[in-house]
């Protein structure tokens, strides 16, 4: 069987019985499943196809922010974890202070990062960065830490500096570990655009969500739902395909 | 002290030792040489909490022996090691290599081969093999020129640019073992270097690291639990008991490193060497 076979099969099937639930009446009177509720398939299809320049307009805003937010979350994750890592006495003191940054809701923080940093990409970024920081963090600090102990003394024998050991053996333990924490946090990236662009902005995916949602243009709203899912599959994918080129020797590598 | 008219290519060279040794106080305690031994051990012990590990323990090495070290399992021959090899800090009593008794100066002196051969996945067996050249500032391609030669020499031409993952356990036991060498230290502290491998591959390997150990002529400690592997590769065994480890006898080893492992383990004075051994474990172990 092909690989992308059973992911296609129910992709397919799903979308079967939800277009005649909608289609049915009998059906969607029982799951009220209204089309300014919830648009049927095809009508999602439609929108897709008719509003293909609105989309792509806006899809560009949205990648340019998940992108670059991105990027700056695996930056600052990276060289905080490799801070903490060598400082016991800095990870004691920042690590609570790192998971209680993660239950501040967004809803909270948007609107002050948009008085602080305007209405341009700057809370954006910020709000995204904020977001995938933590598993970035998080994984990376787990990885450095994962190295077994007799390689370290091993290193130590073989006249190793603390650089050294870090760069040699600590670094490319923990890549397959950055590489996890980035595949969580290019998924939820998407969803710190949509916060931030609902915060206050005039373009994006989510700002169009905004929009149409309030004017019960439902197709249009599912329409960029399904733009923003094809961004997150597709950037994991990417980045699990870099995974298996760069971090061979993790788990996800290709077995030689 | 074994030949040396074939001169070892990885010979420790001044260079290679001196600078990381200076900064760790090593000048303070050279100028007199206690020993012309290269090793001296005088009553060491050593305990983890209330596990005593080491108790009183006298050993001496010098230059060019190797010295095999045998015991039960658990009886403390690796914290030994470790304690050799300036890993650890001695509790109690006093360990010089080369008349250095610091353990950065130790450090410095000696080069242990762990039991497990800890390659890196995601280097080339050579860039294994030259990582201690690395460490002291060798580029890439200077360290690969370095080791290429010991591939040659020990039977892994064409395994150079191989990753770990594709050779056989006797293949990267070799490689730890030239990570070992070009480490350039003048002391190996080789700790049960065998002993994840199976029967046929370990006899080899015997074999192998004989050859080795007779062409580099390094001082060494050998730590196994197998009897006749350290009769074979030693010039001299030494018995430890159960924890805590006490020497409970020394044995010479009638070096039969010349012959083919087949032949040195069924002569006459071999098996009754081991003979020996065998009954002062089974006596030790309490």
């Amino acid at each position: 069987m092909k690989r992308w076979l059973p992911p296609v099969a129910i992709v397919a099937l799903l979308l079967g019985a939800w277009e005649l639930a909608a289609r049915l009446d009998v059906i969607a009177d029982a799951l009220k499943l209204e089309p300014f509720l919830v648009p049927a398939p095809s009508d999602i299809a439609q929108a897709l196809w008719q509003d293909r320049e609105l989309l792509l307009e806006n899809t560009w805003v949205t990648l340019q922010e998940v992108l670059a937010g991105f990027a700056l979350s695996v930056a600052a994750g990276v060289a905080f974890a490799v801070v903490l890592h060598l400082s016991p006495t800095l990870r004691r003191a920042f690590y609570p202070l790192l998971v209680a940054s993660q239950t501040v809701p967004i809803v909270v923080l948007a609107p002050i990062l948009v008085v602080w940093l305007g209405f341009g990409i700057g809370p954006k970024l910020a709000i995204i960065a904020l977001i995938c920081f933590f598993p970035v963090t998080v994984n990376t600090l787990d990885g450095l830490g994962a190295v077994d102990p007799d390689l370290m003394k091993m290193m130590r024998t073989l006249d190793a500096s603390r650089w050294q050991t870090l760069r040699r053996i600590e670094a490319p333990t923990a890549l397959p570990y950055l590489f996890s924490g980035a595949k969580i946090a290019v998924a939820i990236a998407v969803i710190g655009a949509v916060f931030g662009e609902w915060a206050g902005s005039s373009s994006g995916l989510g700002h169009l969500i905004q929009e149409a949602s309030a004017q019960l243009q439902t197709d249009r709203t599912f329409a960029a739902v399904v733009v923003l899912s094809a961004i997150a599959i597709t950037l994991f994918a990417l980045l699990a395909a870099l995974e298996r080129r760069v971090a061979w020797w993790g788990p996800n590598g290709p077995r030689s | 002290m074994r030949s040396t008219s074939e001169a070892p290519i990885t010979e420790p060279h001044p260079v290679q030792r001196a600078p990381r040794a200076a900064g760790r106080g090593d000048a303070r305690v050279d100028p007199v040489r206690a020993s012309s031994g290269a090793l001296q051990i005088r009553s060491l012990s050593h305990a983890f909490g209330p596990l005593r590990v080491i108790e009183r323990l006298d050993l001496d090495l010098s230059e060019g022996e190797v010295l095999g070290i045998v015991g039960p399992s658990g009886c403390g021959k690796s914290t030994l090691l470790e304690l050799v090899g300036g890993l650890l800090a001695p509790q109690k009593g006093t360990i010089e290599v080369e008349g250095a008794a610091s353990p950065a100066a130790r450090l410095a002196r000696c080069a242990y081969m762990p039991q497990r051969d800890l390659l890196l996945p995601w280097l080339a067996a050579i860039d294994n093999a030259g990582l201690a050249l690395r460490n002291r500032g060798a580029s890439r391609a200077e360290a690969r020129r370095l080791a290429h030669p010991l591939f040659e020499r020990f039977g892994l031409a064409g395994f150079e640019r191989s990753r770990p993952a594709q050779l056989s356990g006797g293949m990267r036991q070799r490689i730890a073992f030239l990570r070992t060498l070009l480490a350039g230290k003048p002391v190996l502290l080789l700790d049960e270097p065998f002993a994840s491998l199976d029967a046929i591959t370990r006899a080899e390997m015997q074999e192998w690291l004989a050859r080795a150990l007779a062409t580099e002529a390094r001082t060494a400690i050998l730590v196994t639990h197998d009897v006749e592997e350290a009769l074979y590769l030693s010039d001299r065994v030494t018995v430890l008991s159960a924890r805590p480890a006490v020497a409970l006898t020394e044995l010479a080893a009638p070096r039969p490193r010349a012959l083919p492992r087949l032949d040195a383990v069924t002569s006459q004075g071999f098996t009754s060497a081991r003979e020996r051994a065998l009954a002062a474990l089974s006596g030790g172990t309490r």
